[in-house]
Order: C-alpha cells, then sequence, then structure tokens
C-alpha cells in the first residue's frame, strides 16, 4: 500500500466542478495552504467550501473566493482580520452562506463520518439558526435535528504521515482535520514529513490511514498567519 | 452620576474571576471575557478550554515567540501550561455540550429575565457570523455574562425580552455588570449585589425588568486596577 504522491498538483487533479471541499483548520492553524493554492492552479468552479472561516486576506480560502471558484460556503465565523474576500462577494450576492454554530459543524462532519444521518443537540434551540428544523423534546428539554456533512473531498493539513495514510498534527493545528479526513470520499493530505510505515507509533497515531486517501510532503509548510501579516497574494 | 461610578472592564472581569474556583474547567468568550483570566484569584488553577482543540493554555508568549498553530479561540498566540492536553474539534464542542465544563463566561447585547441571551448579531445587515456562542450556551454547568449594565446610549441591556437576534434561550445564570450582580432564577432577575453607592431604585431604573431580591443585597467592593 502507499498512498504517497509525488506532487500536490496530482493530489487535486481531479477534483472536479461543483464538487463539496472540505478544507482543514481554524484560522491559519492547520490550514493547509499548498494544498489550496494547488487547488487554485488547477481552477475547478462552483464548488462549496466547508471551514470553520471564510478566509483571510489575499491567501488561502480567500484566494479562491477572489479567483471565483466558490459558489457556497458552509462556516461558522466568516469574519477574520481581513475578511474583504468572502465579505464583498457576500454583500454582493455573488457566494452563498450557510452558517453553522461551530459545535455543530464539528459534529455534522464527525456524524457523516460515523455514519449517523441526523443527531439532536441543544445547540441554536430558539434561535434563527434552528428555524425550519425538526425540534424533540428528550427527558423534558427541547433538542435541534441537526444532518450530517459529507465532502467530495477533504484537504488537511498534518504533521506526520506515512505511505498507509496514518497522521499526526502539531499542536492545535488538530482541530476540524481528524473529522474531516473521516466525512470525505477521498480525503488528501500534506504533512509535514513523510516517514516509513511503522514511522509513527501505533499508539501515537491520531488519524489511523483508513480514513485518508492520498499522502503529499510538504516541508517547512507556509504559515497563514504569517503570510497574512506579510501581505501575501496568491493568485 | 452613573458613569462616574460605574465599574471598568477590568473590574466587572475581576469580580467574575472571584467565583471561578480551584480546578474549575473554564471557557472565556472571545474579547471582553478573555480579561478574567488576568485576574485569576492567587492560589487558584483553573482550567482553561479554547473551542478550537486545547485544555490548559496560558498567557500570550512575549512578542516574536508565537507559534501560529498554538492559538485559541480568538486566534491569538498562546501558551501551554503543564498538563494542557489538545483534541480535535468534536471532543472540544463534546466538553462543551456534553456537561464537563463547569463555567462559560460570554459578552452580551442582552440577557433577559429568562436567561435568554442575545450576543450574536444586531440585525439583519452586513456578514453573520456566530462560532461557538450558540454552542457555549449549552452545557456549561454555570454560564456567566459580563457586560456593562447599560448599552452607550444609556438603554438596558438586562431587559424582560430580548429584542436582538437570540443566541440561546434559558441559558444565563448569572450577570455581572458594571452596577450590580444579578442572578436568574425561575424567570427572574435576582439582585445579590450592587455598587454601594447607588440605591435599589437608582440601579432599578437603569434596568430592563423587576429586580428581586432575597434576603441581603451584598455590596459590590472592588478594588481600584
Amino acid at each position: 500500500m502507499d498512498k504517497t504522491l509525488a506532487t500536490l498538483a496530482e493530489t487535486v487533479a481531479d477534483i472536479p466542478d461543483g464538487a463539496t471541499v472540505m478544507i482543514g483548520g481554524f484560522g491559519g492553524s492547520g490550514a493547509p495552504v499548498e494544498l489550496i493554492h494547488a487547488l487554485i492552479d488547477a481552477g475547478p468552479k462552483d464548488l462549496t467550501v466547508i471551514n470553520n472561516n471564510a478566509g483571510t486576506g489575499r491567501i488561502g480560502i480567500a484566494a479562491m473566493i477572489d479567483a471565483g471558484m466558490v459558489r457556497k460556503m458552509i462556516c461558522s465565523f466568516p469574519k477574520s482580520s481581513d475578511p474583504r474576500a468572502f465579505t464583498e462577494r457576500y454583500l454582493a450576492g455573488e457566494i452563498e452562506l450557510e452558517l453553522v454554530p461551530q459545535g455543530t459543524l464539528a459534529e455534522r462532519i464527525r456524524a457523516a463520518g460515523a455514519g449517523i444521518p441526523a443527531f439532536y443537540t441543544p445547540t441554536s434551540y430558539g434561535t434563527e439558526l434552528a428555524e425550519g428544523k425538526p425540534v424533540h423534546e428528550f427527558d423534558g428539554r427541547p433538542y435541534v435535528q441537526e444532518r450530517w456533512l459529507k465532502a467530495d473531498y477533504a484537504l488537511v493539513k498534518a504533521e506526520l504521515g506515512d505511505a498507509m495514510g496514518n497522521l499526526t498534527y502539531r499542536l492545535a493545528a488538530r482541530n476540524f482535520n481528524p473529522i474531516m479526513c473521516m466525512a470525505a470520499t477521498t480525503t488528501i493530505a500534506q504533512v509535514s514529513k513523510i516517514v516509513p510505515v511503522g514511522g509513527i507509533d501505533a499508539e501515537q497515531v491520531i488519524t489511523p490511514g483508513i480514513f485518508v486517501n492520498r499522502v503529499v510532503e510538504v516541508p517547512n509548510p507556509q504559515q497563514e498567519e504569517l503570510l497574512i501579516r506579510s501581505g501575501a497574494t496568491y493568485a | 452620576m452613573m458613569d462616574d461610578i460605574k465599574l471598568s472592564n477590568d473590574q466587572i472581569a475581576w469580580r467574575a474571576a472571584q467565583d471561578i474556583e480551584d480546578g474549575a474547567y473554564v471557557n472565556l468568550g472571545i474579547g471582553f471575557p478573555e480579561k478574567v483570566a488576568q485576574f485569576t484569584v492567587e492560589g487558584r488553577e483553573p482550567v482553561f478550554h479554547s473551542e478550537n482543540g486545547v485544555l490548559g493554555f496560558g498567557p500570550a508568549p512575549k512578542p516574536g515567540e508565537e507559534d501560529w498553530d498554538l492559538i485559541n479561540a480568538g486566534k491569538k498566540a498562546v501558551t501551554l501550561k503543564p498538563g494542557a492536553a489538545f483534541f480535535h474539534h468534536a471532543d472540544s464542542f463534546s466538553m462543551v455540550r456534553g456537561g464537563h465544563l463547569d463555567v462559560a463566561i460570554l459578552g452580551a447585547l442582552q440577557v433577559a429575565q429568562t436567561g435568554d441571551l442575545a450576543n450574536w448579531r444586531v440585525g439583519n445587515k452586513g456578514v453573520p457570523a456566530v462560532g461557538g456562542a450558540m454552542d457555549l450556551v449549552h452545557g456549561a454547568k454555570r454560564v456567566a455574562v459580563i457586560t456593562d449594565h447599560v448599552t452607550k446610549n444609556g438603554d438596558p441591556k438586562l431587559v424582560e425580552t430580548c429584542t436582538f437576534p437570540l443566541t440561546g434561550v434559558q441559558c444565563v445564570t448569572r450577570v455581572y455588570t458594571s452596577l450590580a450582580v444579578v442572578d436568574i432564577e425561575d424567570g427572574h432577575f435576582v439582585l445579590r449585589e450592587k455598587l454601594p453607592q447607588i440605591s435599589f431604585d437608582e440601579l432599578q431604573a437603569v434596568t430592563g425588568a423587576a429586580l428581586k431580591t432575597q434576603g441581603e443585597v451584598g455590596d459590590l467592593v472592588v478594588p481600584e486596577l
């Protein structure tokens, strides 16, 4: 078994127009910047993008939006230190937004990966984000029904990876990455280092390789926060 | 007159910090609530939770020593304390909704006497963003709010019914304001402490719903900070 690929370009080459793509990370932490930029180079259109945020500055997801590749964002917090890319298109009616509370977003993704089509949560009960959703009472308290959230592809960032797809993560860069690995048909991981199979102790594996389809090595990956602070653009 | 005597944001945060027990698991909302950590009572060691998958984070690192893989929910660089742990987002919100946090402290646009909270958007204009606020109001054993007692225009923030879009219903248990400490019990505001310089009637006049009392109302006394 060898899930490694040599170049970023070949890992994303088959992502078609209209695909739903999960992108890991929370702000810049855990954001797979190089994979996102490879996807911009590939240039599919009409994408639905699932991320906690909606891009910052002129790089990463913001650059995808600038490139006109994103039809719809599914996220919890489409604001940032520099949210121009999303804000301008949203206010112009050029991009659709499905706003999801952060914990509900995480659980919808986890549920998809776990084969659970719907679940009930107390989150958003009585608010405008629960409008139109079934409500059920359990033990005297009301809960809102939420559905699983699947994707065709997931782009994630990890620290170590091996040819079987096993992954570890660095610090708080874990965030949405492990659950997105579970919820997509095809999961593509950029890792800072590919190690030989067995090089990650079985007790230390965070995402087991069964959830991962493609692994590409990106040594010394760029840190989105530093790119934003330097005013970098990607177009 | 109220503007001269009201507590500063630091002082409100200080008062809220006095109620955080040693060993409590605590989530502080982005912005003003983050200040509460600065006033942790000496000898107590609460464990701070961040939505993006960190338990046990500490203060910001020195400028130039940031590691941007180690941030909090406000996307600010933080440090780790001994015993810290990382976990993915679904586990993080299991801690929130699953009743594992002892205290969540949030900001507010309005709090209703029923415990309803509005703190995520003012109206229908602009880009809506909710983050983790709607999750945090469910599950923590105590959900507290820190806020000015009134808006910049002098309108009450403690009200009978919220007029801004709701974050959650019947979720807030205590409100620390610039003038008072108020509990929410059985659909009513119960006044626990007030600044000694103002009378009950003066406080009631800037509160948008009836303040009840149960026994003696304590003095809200906070050090100069």
